[in-house]
């Protein structure tokens, strides 16, 4: 499988503005200066080889969506946040839009930063494409039809050409969705929402966001560590410090990146991918958690197996 | 997971050695309750023996700061080796907490009065 990161920001859409692009471009004048850069060849490798992730580049600022390229033709989308649009003309480019196409989506719930990209998903206003929401969160149908919806967007959801479909799912049953099994899991955030695990050839990737675990309550603890067991990779809500999860920002419904290295120890996985970055998080902070995250993993890593662990950026392409 | 206390006048000082984890948590808050009900001012807690500790050992100090502040005491973490000052750290409970190299610092700062008793032990 190939995991395709389009949007990974929490809460809220979260651009890069001005002031922070020319932040990073006086940074990289200063560094790059004297060494030559006069062709965009050079002026690459140096971005690539000596300066930083956060310096040369930035994590992104779209909410939530992850597509996971099972190998056949039909679309996979974990949420539809605004990071759906850009997958969206990704589609349109490499399909033109006069051939058809199955989206398939699955619903982690219905909070606005998951659905707002629906109205803006092009593939929805062409006929002939078709479009299956699956959730095992009970209110999708009744969200998405009603953000397209006057007074808040002009095109009614009964004028989109495509065919759409909504599927309900029940936690703990799997089913075959665009060739991968599924299976879904309640998780503790309000209004409820849902992690799914996708296999598929003997490869597991899990999808848990806007899931708040409790590190007290060793049965919910136990219960995500099975459910994540033996995955190749755990995209994972760690949007809060865990100082801050189980204080000021109890029962917000977020996780921490020390509990997404917790839990992957538990249930051996293999690769870990921050997720849901805080909005209030610039491209430094958001990398200096990721090695603070690595260093956590190291010192308390319980056999000799490391964990391998990533932030999440807008782009980031993930073979599994 | 093993545990001593110690009563230096108003101040409980609560030193526990061994792993912290999932399986002992409940146990830890436990005991850091009950030493909280036998201080006047302050539980210090002493974790110098501790060489790990885990979100829920992490969370059973939350709870029980969180009642020495209801109950109008002081409550001060001590002599973390640095493997753990590193967990603190990541996980930002150094923000939380107050810290103290040493359990006398922490006396000395927050309940001066039993320093003699403490220098004298």
């Amino acid at each position: 499988m190939q995991v395709t990161f389009w949007g990974t920001r929490g809460s809220l859409p979260t651009p890069l503005n001005g002031k922070a692009v020319r932040r990073k471009l006086v940074n990289a004048l200063v560094k790059g200066a004297g060494k030559g850069l006069d062709t965009p060849e050079k002026a690459e490798a140096f971005c690539q080889n000596e300066l930083s992730f956060a310096e040369s580049s930035t994590f992104g600022g779209n909410s939530s969506c992850v597509q996971v390229d099972t190998g056949g033709p039909d679309y996979l989308i974990c949420d539809l946040g605004s990071g759906v649009r850009e997958l969206s003309l990704a589609a349109l480019g490499k399909h033109g839009p006069a051939k058809p196409q199955v989206y398939n989506v699955l619903m982690s719930h219905v909070h606005w930063d998951h659905i707002m990209g629906f109205p803006f998903f092009v593939p929805a206003f062409i006929p002939g494409n078709t479009i299956r929401i699956h959730s095992c969160h009970a209110k999708v149908e009744q969200a998405i039809r009603g953000q397209n919806h006057e007074p808040c967007f002009p095109v009614e959801f009964t004028a989109l050409a495509a065919k759409i479909e909504f599927i309900a799912l029940e936690p703990g049953k799997q089913y075959e969705i665009a060739g991968a099994t599924v299976t879904g899991m309640l998780q503790l955030h309000g209004n409820d929402s849902y992690g799914y695990r996708i296999e598929k050839d003997g490869k597991t990737v899990i999808y848990t966001t806007d899931a708040e675990h409790k590190p007290e309550n060793a049965d919910d603890m136990h219960r995500a560590a099975d459910f994540f067991r033996g995955a190749d990779l755990v995209v994972f809500d760690s949007m809060y410090s865990l100082a801050d999860s189980i204080s000021v920002k109890e029962d917000w419904g977020h996780s921490s990146n020390v509990l997404g290295v917790e839990l992957c120890h538990m249930a051996g996985a293999k690769q870990l991918a921050l997720f849901h970055h805080e909005p209030v998080y610039d491209d430094e902070r958001i990398q200096g958690i990721l090695a603070e995250t690595i260093r956590f993993e190291e010192i308390t890593r319980p056999g000799d197996v490391p964990l391998k662990i990533c932030t999440a950026y807008d782009g980031l392409v993930i073979d599994v | 997971m093993n545990s001593s206390e110690t009563k230096f006048g108003g101040a409980v000082v609560l030193a526990v050695s061994g792993r912290v984890d999932l399986s002992n948590a409940d146990a830890f808050k436990d005991m850091l309750t009950a030493a909280l009900g036998n201080a006047t001012g302050a539980l210090i807690v002493d974790l110098a023996g501790v060489d790990y500790i885990s979100s829920a050992g992490l969370r059973s100090l939350m709870i029980v700061f969180k009642a020495s502040k209801a109950a109008g005491k002081q409550f001060a973490i001590t002599a973390l080796q640095p493997l753990l000052l590193e967990i603190f750290t990541i996980s930002r409970f150094n923000l939380v907490f107050q810290l103290f190299d040493t359990t006398r610092a922490a006396i000395e700062k927050q309940v001066p009065d039993a320093l003699g008793e403490f220098d004298a032990h």
